[in-house]
């Protein structure tokens, strides 16, 4: 038995028959086609499953589709505007900020967050964006490169300085 | 099928709460929906994330609202500045992530022994505010927890805030979580204290642990071990004693009955020295 949730996804208002017990991580993933968002850990450990509801980075797996209805979830495609990627995307490739690709989505979207709220600013850029992202476990274990591309984007954004 | 109930406001919750005790109260989701897909559906939900939030201050104290999220609580600098090892606990709870959806009264009402948040409480003597369409009560946090994930909590009442007194005067306040990393991983041990030191002898102490125990428990031969002593190297080395002869933590995946019992009982002494240093 199902019950209809209105999500509006990426800007787009989308109605989803499910259980209300059904993980907003199904329903991105299943439901709406969008299977950019991984699931790693389904324990909210690995931070794979990274989207923004109303704008604040949650795991996908954690949240109920209830939870989600008549709210904002965006997810790793609904961070480039217009064709154009999010800064956090261009310097992830730039920088090689991937390897093996399965938390970089998760990544993208977190990252997108802290940045944009101006999380990161402050003294020591790199232990505050190593902090911030300590819930997205990259197990190839390329954290450099990601912390890399993640500081340059928050300059980018907040100054246009890289 | 499973039902889905979303108050609108905090009366609401209350009146929705006493028409389905059956219901699973749902907040942040960060305990109770872990691997949700391989667990048999609720009879109903009823979605209380975001009621019951906010923080208030004031010179009687603090009142955080059950709903608050961790996020909140660590970046809250009126907490930071008179209960420094909430928010230092909060800053612990798992990562950003899990900072953004969990909550302090999902932390108590889950009740789980190895809670970030609960030896706190105990530390600093909370009271819990609790109501149901019933009326409402008053609850000392260290009378809530009853066995293991058990709790004193009605079928009928959710927890509305948590009320939090100013410490004493110069008390000292610790905090320490012990696991794996930093970010995310499950406490093999936790401890809180509340040391309160006059003319070089300790007149009040709360101990509080978390993780060796079937829940978050205060350490009463520890304590009395500590008052009335002067905090120095020996009142740190009678309370480790104390602690390790009053738990029996047991061995996990995470950690071993005694490592835990070392950890705690050190964790515990170092309180004791750090105050008698300050």
């Amino acid at each position: 038995m199902t019950s209809e949730f209105v999500l509006v996804v990426n800007g787009e208002r989308r109605t989803v028959a499910a259980s209300p017990w059904r993980r907003l991580l199904d329903v991105v993933r299943e439901d709406l086609g969008l299977t950019g968002t991984k699931e790693g850990c389904g324990e909210g450990e690995c931070g794979a499953c990274t989207v923004l509801l109303d704008g604040v980075p949650v795991n996908a797996c954690l949240v109920v589709v209830g939870q989600a209805a008549e709210r904002e979830v965006t997810t790793v495609e609904g961070l480039a505007v217009g064709g154009v990627l999010h800064a956090v995307q261009r310097e992830l490739v730039a920088r090689g900020g991937a390897q093996c690709g399965i938390c970089t989505p998760g990544i993208a979207v977190c990252a997108k967050a802290i940045v944009d709220s101006g999380a990161c600013r402050g003294d020591d850029v790199r232990a505050r964006v190593r902090e911030l992202l300590s819930g997205n476990i990259c197990r190839c274990t390329g954290y450099q490169l990601i912390v890399d591309a993640v500081v340059a984007a928050a300059a980018s954004v907040d100054g246009g300085a890289a | 099928m499973t039902g889905y109930l979303r108050p609108r406001d905090d009366a609401e919750a209350i009146a929705l709460r006493a028409a389905h005790p059956d219901y699973l109260v749902l907040a942040g989701g960060t305990d109770l929906l872990v691997s949700a897909h391989h667990k048999p559906a609720p009879v109903g939900i009823l979605d209380v994330a975001g009621r019951f939030a906010g923080i208030t201050v004031d010179d009687g104290g603090a009142r955080i609202g059950a709903g608050t999220s961790w996020r909140a609580i660590a970046t809250s600098l009126e907490l930071a500045a008179r209960w420094p090892i909430l928010a230092a606990a909060a800053r612990e709870v798992g990562a950003l992530q899990i900072q953004n959806r969990g909550t302090l009264g999902g932390n108590i009402a889950t009740s789980s022994p190895v809670g970030d948040g609960l030896p706190v409480l105990l530390a600093l003597d909370a009271t819990l505010h609790l109501a149901s369409a019933r009326g409402t009560r008053a609850l000392p946090y260290r009378a809530f927890a009853t066995g293991y994930r058990k709790t004193a909590l009605g079928a009928d009442e959710l927890i509305t805030s948590i009320e939090l007194a100013p410490p004493p005067a110069g008390a000292f306040l610790g905090w320490r979580k012990v696991g794996t990393r930093a970010a995310q991983s499950i406490s093999k041990v936790m401890a809180a204290a509340m040391i309160e030191i006059v003319d070089g002898r300790i007149v009040a102490a709360r101990f509080a642990l978390g993780a060796v125990a079937d829940r978050p428990i205060r350490i009463g031969a520890a304590e009395a071990a500590a008052i009335g002593q002067p905090a120095d190297a020996a009142t740190a080395a009678a309370v480790a004693a104390a602690t390790r002869a009053a738990i029996a933590p047991i061995d996990d995946v995470r950690s071993t009955s005694a490592y835990r019992r070392q950890i705690a009982g050190a964790l515990l002494a170092r309180f004791v020295d750090n105050a008698g240093r300050r």
